[in-house]
């Protein structure tokens, strides 16, 4: 038994020009004009830009332990929906994914949802406690095959546990994920620390607390000769600190958030808390050299630090709020608004931003391939035409905190396929049994 | 107005207008029968989700004065643990018919949440967030310089020109904050003066100028009110500044430094005092100290506040 062949009619490649692409099984077999099929299901795709699948870095799932913000099942219905085919899930979850049985739960329930791949980041000490090293060879050999590894949400703080994790996971070639963050200059931090925060009364969260812990690292990886990625990069002098290093040939990369790329500390002013995030949203000169970043590389990719959570820790005052936000669904969007509308970067650039680089950092060999016959059909259609006040109805998340509800964004995902089938059909997420059925079908080959 | 939750919100004619109800209200409180009818049949809460006695008591001697209903509701740290929520405590009241909220909270913002979030339509007075603001604060201490200022013309004035130090911890302070914006709308010239450690980050961002050096500044600019802010004790083992003594030496208001201001330069502090580290006792009990004219006219402004959201009316009518 195999899942129904796609035909994709007149789609524009990354590159600009028009093909169809003929997808049979779990592959894409033909790529070209006039493409035609008898059994294949046509996809109409005219206008419509075609990608390879978006790959998250930094997703939180929730699962195990937080069900009540998401689930495997409802975070990757937000991936689809949101163009993604792959998620690499935090380790940041009860418990925390630092053995082999969580991580390997984590994949199983990935794969059981088929809503796209699912691949669990270990963390790198104990219970995220910075203190001691977590299984990570134990993770790295596991069925997940760990690759990446972060205490996201949590700097790994202490010079000499750094060190070793970097030295360590170059037995199996992973990497280290850092969430960059000076704790000692960040506590009770609730926001940029800046002319806002000064005005609000609210604890400030420096820049040079992000930018000290990346200087610190790139020079760790440096010595170790490791491979270094940063999390969510936020300010100008951190990109000034990695722009450096690259120039001097150190293995590292970096990351920015949708956020990042379009909301700045100002949002704070009215106090709503959908806007807490950490690192925090900075000034808009912050902004712009981000933007800049990604354009001319220094910056190596876009990933969301998709944060869902419930109502109750987001509808109360900001200092009892939760930090985070929900970010799947919206990426693409905000990518396009921010960088392809203001003709910093094409169509390419986003294929190379969110699926290409991501998967490479990642080890993810399925994902992220040039658009050609023989490689596994992970892919995205997206209308760049349409224009929307983003709301809750752009939202499969099981939660709703998003930053973008009632502001314009540009682009629309319309359709989503992993593993050959569609996770996303018409701009609406396709059906769970569905999506489960034709997982099981492409599992069993 | 509808709320009173910052001072930057207020303008000169809101602020005068304001300070000249306040006006009215402290003749009431000099009579015999210190009570208006104002607000007979309102039903007004004071909600404390932090201790402060003073200012609890203050808004519920504004309020008997008016007439109010009063209720005092102490949800100290409830929203923080694992206890009520604001949002649930505060449609609580509202399904009992509160008619305004006078609010004190742990958490920077906590009254504009309040005040926007339509868990309650009634007028919300900030009575204190965080290190945000304490609006009524400032207006207290502004009442406070007029009246010295101009006595019994201050009607229609605001503070054009009056020269305004603000000694101590800045950047923990909503005092500071509120006195800040309010001096700025009123034409007062403010001057900062702190240890490094103790101020914001951006301060060169505020419309005020800033000084590390209280003997420079009080000599160089020769104030005519020196407001000093409380040290709060938690201050001390966050290497905010090396210990007590230090502090008191360098930016305390010490006998030597209160000496050699002029005669009638005014000595202000929102208290409770730390006598002998930001203020010296010789200081706070001379004929310059405005300390317990700010508490008895902090009665009068909370009437004015209350009066103005919860009446909307400009001008006071006596019975």
């Amino acid at each position: 038994m195999t899942n129904p062949d796609l035909l994709i009619k007149g789609a524009t490649l990354p590159d600009g020009s028009r093909a169809d692409i003929l997808i049979e099984g779990m592959q894409i077999t033909a790529v070209g004009q006039g493409l035609s099929s008898a059994s294949a299901t046509t996809i109409d795709a005219d206008g419509l830009v075609v990608l390879p699948g978006l790959v998250d870095l930094h997703t939180h799932l929730r699962e195990p332990g937080y069900e009540q913000s998401e689930t495997v099942l409802t975070g990757t219905q937000a991936a689809a929906l949101g163009g993604f085919t792959s998620v690499f899930a935090m380790a940041n979850t009860l418990p925390v994914a630092d053995t082999a049985g969580v991580v390997e739960q984590v994949l199983r329930l990935g794969d059981e949802a088929g809503y796209a791949t699912v691949r669990p980041i270990g963390a790198v000490t104990k219970g995220l406690e910075g203190l001691q090293l977590a299984e990570l060879g134990a993770m790295a050999n596991s069925r997940a095959a760990v690759r990446v590894f972060s205490d996201d949400g949590k700097c790994v703080f202490d010079p000499l546990i750094m060190r070793r994790a970097l030295e360590y996971v170059k037995t199996f070639g992973g990497v280290i994920a850092q969430h960059a963050q000076e704790p000692r200059l960040t506590v009770d931090a609730q926001m940029n620390e800046g002319e806002v925060s000064a005005r609000l009364g609210l604890a400030g969260w420096p820049a040079v607390a992000e930018e000290s812990i990346i200087a610190r690292d790139v020079l760790l990886a440096e010595h170790t000769g490791s491979r270094l990625h940063i999390c969510h990069l936020s300010t100008a002098g951190s990109v000034d600190v990695i722009r450096w290093a690259k120039k001097r040939g150190i293995n590292v990369t970096a990351e920015v958030t949708p956020h990042h790329l379009l909301l700045t500390d100002e949002r704070a002013e009215s106090y709503d808390a959908r806007f807490k995030v950490n690192p925090p949203l900075r000034r808009a000169e912050d902004v712009m050299a981000l933007r800049d970043a990604l354009a001319d590389g220094t910056i190596d990719i876009v990933a969301t630090d998709h944060a869902p959570h419930p109502i109750e820790s987001k509808d109360c005052e900001w200092g009892a709020a939760a930090f985070g936000m929900v970010g799947l669904e919206s990426a693409l969007a905000v990518v396009q608004t921010t960088m392809v509308e203001t003709g910093l970067i094409g169509w390419a650039d986003v294929a190379r931003v969110l699926s290409e680089t991501p998967a490479r950092i990642g080890g993810l060999a399925t994902h992220g391939q040039k658009i050609q016959p023989g490689i596994q059909a992970e892919l995205v259609l997206v209308d760049p035409a349409t224009r929307r006040n983003f709301g809750v109805e752009d939202l499969a998340s099981l939660s709703h905190n998003s930053p973008y509800l009632g502001i314009e964004l540009a682009g629309q995902v319309v359709a989503t396929i992993h593993q050959g089938y569609l996770t996303t059909a018409d701009r609406t997420v396709v059906a769970a049994d569905v999506v489960a059925a034709q997982a099981e079908v492409v599992a069993r080959g | 107005m509808k709320h009173l939750l910052s001072t930057r919100d207020v303008s000169r004619e809101e602020a005068i207008q304001l300070l000249d109800i306040a006006e009215d209200m402290s003749a009431v409180n000099e009579r015999e029968v210190k009570k208006l009818p104002a607000l007979r049949g309102k039903t007004v809460v004071n909600l404390f989700f932090e201790d402060s006695t003073r200012t609890r008591i203050s808004f519920e001697a504004a309020e008997k004065r008016l007439s109010a209903d009063v209720i005092n509701f102490a949800a100290k740290g409830s929203s923080v643990s694992k206890g009520e929520s604001l949002k649930d405590t505060t449609q609580t009241l509202a399904a009992m018919g509160i008619d305004a909220v006078v609010i004190r909270h742990g958490a920077s913002g906590a009254p504009q949440v309040l005040a926007q979030s339509g868990w309650i339509d009634a007028p919300v007075i900030n009575a204190g967030d965080g290190t945000h603001e304490h609006p009524t604060q400032a207006l207290l201490d502004a009442f406070t310089m007029r009246k010295r200022l101009h006595g019994a013309g201050s009607r229609g004035k605001g503070l054009d020109g009056v020269k305004v130090t603000i000694v101590g911890d800045i950047l923990h302070s909503r005092v500071a904050r509120s006195n800040v914006w309010l001096l700025q709308t009123l034409g007062a010239e403010v001057q900062l003066v702190a240890p490094p450690t103790l101020l914001p980050h951006a301060v060169d961002t505020w419309p005020v100028s800033v000084s590390y050096d209280l003997d420079h500044a009080l000599a160089q600019s020769k104030p005519d009110v020196v407001m000093m802010l409380r040290i709060q004790q938690e201050r001390m083992q966050d290497a905010f500044f090396p210990n007590e003594r230090e502090y008191s030496n360098m930016w305390g208001l010490t006998q030597e430094r209160f000496f050699s201001l002029p005669a009638k330069t005014m000595v202000m502090h929102p208290g409770p005092m730390n006598r002998g580290l930001e203020i010296s006792s010789a200081a706070a009990d001379s004929p310059q100290s405005t300390v317990l004219e700010q508490v008895a006219n902090g009665v009068s402004v909370r009437m004015a506040a209350l009066y103005m959201v919860l009446t909307g009316e400009r001008e006071v009518t006596h019975d």
